[in-house]
């Protein structure tokens, strides 16, 4: 049986659809390389293995003096508090206009299917504000800030505040809305205010999901708070892009060793308590 | 959240929530937040002045097409680096996804750094190795994108249905003819999946990753900015808001045409 097989000539019947679509692959890429200065030989360019070398070769050791260390944690936690600092921000910023968003709370709805055009456009509106203003990345928003307020860690904190009010306010409004809304119907139609609506009859389903989104943000801020440190909104970001420009592998090393801890310890307690929510 | 009925996970609640306040307070106590630059009486003005330099955005010719050729670029860095990782992916989702082996744990955790350091920051490292530019950017992106989907990868190798596998072993086919002919096809929606998912956030990635001087918008926008040329920065600025746009509807619009 298998003599039979290593005798008969090794034919493969789709070989012809493979080398057409190979062909177009690189007819594809070719351009995008161009393009994009694709120039693999600079890797192996003698000048920059040279400039490599000494930059990575400095990793090891990495720079652990008690001096340093502290210099490193401080950046650290001042990572983490403006990470916290602009969530708190921002969550005081959503909520509102998360209120205003959200579909469940029209009473000109109530006993039909649309709203009124005012409040239907009202809503749209902020709705598309949102979209716009959450398409910015964050980093550009800091890089901005930066210039209003100078460098440091304001910068970092009004950036979180603004990009992740606008992400946080769009999706609590769309976890609300999808949720069961007759509760909240029930109460507004007889009579109850808007707000009394939303604290008792929407809120206590959607409580455990809307926190258990807000964790994972905070999560979420923590590592863009880290990358907004490159363009100057202080913490361990800052403090990476200094040790970079003057070529110190050993503080990069020693910064990203502790940047991955950083990230790592968030993911731990972010996971716990949102798994502790259900 | 059946809170109330539970006296014990009630204390937790209260504990982890006073555990998040202090975490709050501490955060505001310890960062110096320049309040008084927000609310000082010229604060609002300097600001107003600083925002209407933005309009009107440079739309002239000679300059939109240059911002053209940056959306360009940065479509390009953002579609090779993620053919380059899925291609490097895919060869180490080769040991990371066999069993009980030394070369299983340590492509493992080589997998885990690429993946734990943030784009930015191998984009800041690659500018020193390779120097300015696009290809800077594209091996930051490769290299954070191999981490992300060699994981996925050899996750899905691990899951994937053995039958046709030992079909083919049982007629005494090969190991490289059994990946190629069983393994591989099987294999490969979900990695394309998995890619096609990438590129969307690599997309997004690469408009930003200019700002270390690895190519792209962001590149010409840190530029503007340093040169205090306001009018030009913000038509960086649209043309980036414009590719997270297009990039959403698109992406909705595709798994809304996949998942029908």
């Amino acid at each position: 049986m298998s003599a039979v097989i290593e005798n008969a000539p090794i034919r493969d019947p789709a070989w012809r659809g493979r080398i057409t679509m190979a062909i177009i692959a690189v007819a594809l890429l070719w351009p995008l390389g161009r393009i994009s200065e694709f120039k693999p030989w600079l890797l192996l360019d003698g000048q920059s293995i040279s400039a490599a070398r000494v930059f990575l070769g400095g990793f090891f050791p990495p720079r652990v003096d008690s001096e340093f260390l502290l210099l490193a944690l401080r950046s650290a936690w001042i990572t983490v508090a403006i990470a916290t600092a602009g969530m708190t921000l921002a969550v005081a910023g959503a909520i509102p206009l998360a209120l205003l968003g959200m579909t469940r709370l029209s009473v000109s709805a109530i006993g039909r299917r649309g709203m009124d055009r005012l409040p239907y456009l009202l809503r749209q509106v902020i709705r598309g504000g949102l979209v716009v203003a959450r398409s910015l990345p964050e980093v550009v928003v800091a890089l901005l800030f930066v210039r209003i307020v100078g460098l440091g860690p304001s910068a970092g904190v009004w950036a979180i505040a603004i990009t992740y009010c606008a992400m946080l306010a769009k999706v609590l409004a769309e976890i609300v809305d999808s949720n069961d809304g007759r509760p909240a119907a029930a109460l507004l139609t007889n009579g109850a205010s808007r707000l009394g609506a939303f604290l008792y009859g929407t809120l206590p389903q959607c409580a455990a999901e809307l926190v258990s989104y807000l964790i994972y943000r905070w999560e979420c801020a923590i590592r863009a708070s880290v990358v907004m440190g490159f363009v100057g909104a202080g913490g361990l970001g800052q403090q990476i892009d200094a040790s970079v420009q003057m070529m110190a592998g050993n503080e990069v090393a020693t910064m990203l060793v502790l940047f991955i801890v950083l990230v790592w310890v968030a993911d731990a307690v972010s996971t716990r308590a949102r798994r502790w929510l259900g | 959240m059946m809170v109330r009925a539970d006296p014990g996970k009630r204390l937790t609640l209260v504990a982890v929530s006073l555990g998040f306040l202090i975490l709050v307070v501490a955060s505001f106590a310890s960062l110096d937040l320049q309040w008084s630059e927000l609310t000082e009486p010229g604060a609002l003005t300097r600001m107003g002045d600083f925002l209407k330099g933005f309009s009107p955005p440079d739309t002239s010719a000679a300059f939109l097409s240059r911002v053209a050729w940056a959306t360009l670029q940065t479509i390009a860095i953002s579609l090779l680096s993620t053919v380059l990782a899925t291609l490097c992916a895919a060869i180490l989702a080769l040991p990371a996804s066999r069993p009980e082996t030394t070369g299983r744990v340590v492509v493992r955790s080589v997998l885990n750094f690429l993946r734990a350091v943030p784009e930015l920051i191998w984009a800041a490292i690659f500018v020193i190795a390779v120097g300015l530019g696009p290809f800077a950017g594209t091996l930051a992106l490769a290299a954070h994108t191999t981490g992300v989907l060699g994981r996925l990868f050899g996750d899905t190798l691990e899951n994937l249905p053995q039958a046709s596998v030992r079909a083919l072993r049982d007629n005494g086919v090969g190991p490289t003819a059994r990946f190629l002919y069983a393994t591989l096809p099987e294999a490969l929606p979900q990695y394309m999946t998995y890619a096609l998912y990438r590129w969307e956030n690599n997309i997004r990635a690469a408009t930003i990753l200019g700002i270390v001087g690895a190519g792209g918008l962001g590149q010409l926008l840190f530029y503007y900015l340093s040169l205090f040329q306001m009018n030009r920065a913000s038509t960086v600025i649209l043309a980036m808001i414009g590719i997270v746009l297009v990039v959403d509807r698109l992406s909705y619009e595709a798994r809304r045409w996949m998942t029908r």
